[in-house]
């Protein structure tokens, strides 16, 4: 009834958009910044990279344009926590709901069209799909093994330290924004492109929240970010084979088994992290404050 | 080679202003290879100021400075390093949840490979007596052993100019020697070292010059071993030191007793207390010593009733206070000075008339019946006001708008004129200049002479041993045997402290 690899084949379909998210939030994240308008980010690649593809018939353009619209979206954001000084969290909320606003406004002539086909990659599977896992270990190897991704970690660990020592507190964490805007705008576009081929609005429906989520199950590690998606993706493929099964249990039961999965195991996990710190494990010490210099 | 008597660094007429303050003005000195060099002067005598200027953190206004003869004007910490200039902060300038290695990295401009990098910090620290394990993350690392984190960080470069900014707050009397032996290896090596301390002794023992901030003037320059402590200090402070008055003051009955009191961490950064057992006479202050994070916190937190301790722990005046809360012990008298001043003691953005409420509401009758008697607490902030020479426009002012120095006079005088049967105080005149710590402590003194017990608690030794007649070490929250004040040496206190507490060969 249930074949595992055709389950593995549809997971790594169905967690790559909270990948690509997740892993775009972990740099942001490690970088100290907390922006809560992955969800937005993602939308606005959504559309974007939809639109692009169904112009100019390549859906790889469409992603190209999905990251460049992410990051765009992303520089709202950053003017605003960054020069501006504005709170995080409040500026996050609010690109969230800017940018499904936005996105429902020009998304309107795109309703009802279908997405170009998407070449298949090696082992059948999609090539955005090796992407995203190829970039699990890249950011890995990025933040623990490079000058940047030290000084990246750094700065979100003690912002008023990197600055006595000569570190640009704002030009890293911009970067950072940028980078997690461009990785969401993916993650969006993934949805809109490859798996649903149309656009609908909202149709992210709170894959960046998940995003947020995981990057806190993953202790802010990269192949944390990657066992956190793929629990997500797992349950969700699960259960909708159990629904088209015909399981005797309630569908709305079923529809909820992949957030309360994610609910449970933060949980558990939120609940061991204050003696992770040791370890290295736990929140960037800077995460969510601003940063305010004085020359 | 090294060259005696050859400027490494010079500072001509450099000047800053701030927005109303005028930190820098004037300053010339210079710092020859080879040379400790003290830079001495109270809090907000412009020390840190100028060093940030020479660190590239801050730009002077005026003047110019040179390094080994060339222009030194750098846009940033990197330009400043890579001419050469090497700092070890104050306030540790560590990354928390990095390791040793990583942390020593981001203070060189060009790192080698991290092995490379990890196996030259274990000989570097080695050669200095300083061991580190380059992969322990700094959060399970003891003060000490951060600032050796510091210091190779440093040592690697090479530096020709090394700046150290009070290092010795946070260090036991071994742990400061182990630092001077260290410089003075480098300083032999031919390296200017500039010393930031408001410490005479340490600056009078170790230090081949000095030169005398005030008010962000140089107002002179000397050779601290020819000069007596108190003439330092009166060269600092601008006129002569009041010496604190301890006559007068006679130990009576036993008002305040703690028996076997433990209590579990109550965060995984605390420290459990084990045991602690002490008696307070009437008349009486008790100086308890250690490093910070060693029980203090949660000693005061026992005392003050925010954590609650077994029946039996806690009496003053044979009334059991264990499980009693914080208004309920300021009733029986006994009251508290917590060390954080902003956001413990004092609430930062009510004003000292609603401060005031805080602690005093009950004892001096500043509520009734549930209703506050705004007019009682304004009269009462102006007295606190009056009475400890706080200066601020008036009890209106928020907390927050006070300086330390006036904040702390402003919390310890609204306990002592509470006229407690017992006070504690933690860290009394942390971060406070000279004037308002004299003041300060003379008041624990007056109040003791009148007749109530003080326990003192704080890490600066030199007050305890100026202000108490008995002292005891907290020490991983177990509390020594108190010994009388009086006949203490440095290095007896040194072991009650844990003497080689952090010393110990870095578990490699």
């Amino acid at each position: 009834m249930i074949d595992p690899l055709s389950i593995f084949l549809l997971l790594l379909s169905a967690s790559t958009p909270i990948l690509f998210a997740a892993l775009g939030e972990l740099v942001a994240e490690r970088a100290g910044i907390l922006n809560l308008g992955v969800e937005g980010m993602m939308i606005a690649g959504a559309l974007a990279g939809f639109a692009a593809a169904y112009a100019t018939g390549n859906p790889f353009l469409g992603f190209l344009v999905a990251a460049l619209a992410g990051a765009a979206i992303s520089l709202l954001y950053t003017v605003l926590t960054q020069l501006f000084l504005a709170n995080q969290v409040a500026s996050g909320l609010a690109l969230t709901l800017f940018g499904l606003g936005l996105a429902a406004m020009f998304g309107k002539p795109f309703e009802g069209v279908k997405a170009p086909p998407m070449p298949i990659g090696p082992l059948g599977i999609n090539w955005i799909v090796w992407l995203g896992l190829a970039m699990v270990p890249a950011i890995w190897w990025f933040m623990n093994r490079t000058r940047r991704g030290l000084i990246l970690r750094a700065v979100g660990e003690n912002h008023d330290a990197a600055h006595a020592l000569g570190y640009d507190v704002r030009a890293t964490r911009a970067a950072a924004i940028a980078f997690g805007g461009a990785m969401a705008g993916v993650g969006g576009a993934f949805i809109s492109i490859a798996t649903v081929l149309q656009w609908t609005e909202g149709m992210t429906a709170g894959a960046g929240w998940i995003a947020l989520a995981i990057v806190v199950f993953s202790n802010w590690t990269a192949f944390g970010v990657l066992a956190g998606a793929w629990l997500f993706g797992g349950v969700t493929v699960l259960q909708l084979r159990l629904q088209a099964a015909g399981v005797n249990v309630p569908v709305q039961l079923l529809s909820m088994a992949p957030y309360l999965a994610t609910i449970i195991v933060l949980v558990m996990i939120s609940a061991r992290q204050k003696y992770s710190r040791k370890a290295g494990g736990a929140a960037p010490g800077s995460l969510g404050n601003n940063f305010h210099a004085l020359r | 080679m090294i060259l005696n008597n050859a400027a490494v660094f010079r500072a001509e007429g450099i000047g800053k202003s701030y927005p109303g303050v005028r930190a820098n003005d004037d300053v010339s000195f210079q710092v020859d290879a080879g040379q400790i060099h003290a830079l001495l002067g109270e809090n907000g005598a412009g020390k840190s100021t100028l060093v940030k200027m020479i660190y590239g953190l801050v730009r002077p206004d005026q003047g110019r400075m040179t390094l080994t003869g060339d222009l030194h004007q750098p846009a940033d910490p990197k330009a400043a390093r890579a001419a050469g200039v090497a700092m070890v902060f104050q306030h540790f300038s560590l990354f928390d949840a990095l390791t040793v290695a990583e942390n020593i990295a981001l203070g060189m401009e060009n790192p080698p490979p991290r092995r490379e990098l990890a196996a030259r910090i274990t000989k570097v620290s080695h050669d200095f007596g300083l061991p580190l394990n380059p992969a322990r993350r700094i959060v399970t690392l003891s003060a000490g052993e951060r600032q050796r984190v510091e210091i190779i960080r440093c040592l690697l470069q090479n530096p020709r100019l090394l700046i150290m900014d009070e290092p010795t707050s946070v260090l036991t009397p071994q742990e400061a020697e182990l630092l001077f032996a260290t410089l003075r290896k480098l300083a032999a090596q031919g390296t200017a070292i500039l010393y930031i301390s408001h410490k005479l002794d340490e600056i009078r023992t170790h230090c081949d010059c000095a030169t005398i901030l005030r008010h962000g003037r140089v107002v002179d320059s000397c050779d601290p071993r020819a000069h007596s402590a108190r003439e330092l200090a009166a060269m600092m402070v601008g006129g002569e030191m009041r010496e604190v008055d301890r006559s007068g003051r006679h130990a009576g009955n036993v008002l305040l007793s703690i028996r076997n009191l433990s209590q579990p961490a109550p965060n995984a950064e605390g420290t459990a207390l084990k045991s602690v057992s002490l008696d307070l006479c009437a008349g009486q202050i008790l100086g308890i010593g250690g490093v910070a994070g060693n029980g203090q916190e949660e000693l005061l937190a026992a005392l003050t009733g925010e954590i609650r301790s077994a029946a039996g722990s806690i009496t003053l005046e044979g009334n059991d206070l264990s499980s009693l809360g914080p208004e309920p012990r300021r009733k029986a008298g006994l009251l508290t000075a917590p060390e954080d001043r902003l956001g413990h003691a004092a609430v930062p953005d009510f004003s000292l008339t609603e401060n005031t409420l805080l602690t005093a509401g009950a004892r001096k009758g500043l509520v009734n019946r549930g209703m506050i008697d705004h007019r009682a607490a304004r009269t009462y902030a102006e007295a606190v006001i009056a009475g400890f020479d706080v200066r601020t426009p008036g009890p209106h002012t928020a907390a927050r708008a006070l300086s330390g120095g006036n904040l702390q006079k402003f919390v310890i005088g609204r306990e002592v004129m509470q006229n407690p049967r017992v006070l504690v105080v933690n860290q009394p005149t942390w971060g406070v200049d000279a004037g308002a710590a004299a003041f300060v402590r003379q008041s624990l003194l007056d109040l003791a002479r009148q007749g109530a017990g003080v326990i003192v608690i704080s890490q600066d030794l030199d007050e305890l041993l100026e202000l108490s007649d008995q002292f005891c070490a907290l020490n991983e929250g177990h509390l020594s045997e108190p010994l009388p004040t009086q006949g203490l040496t440095l290095d007896q206190i040194g072991l009650m402290l844990g003497g080689a507490h952090g010393m110990q060969e870095a578990a490699l």
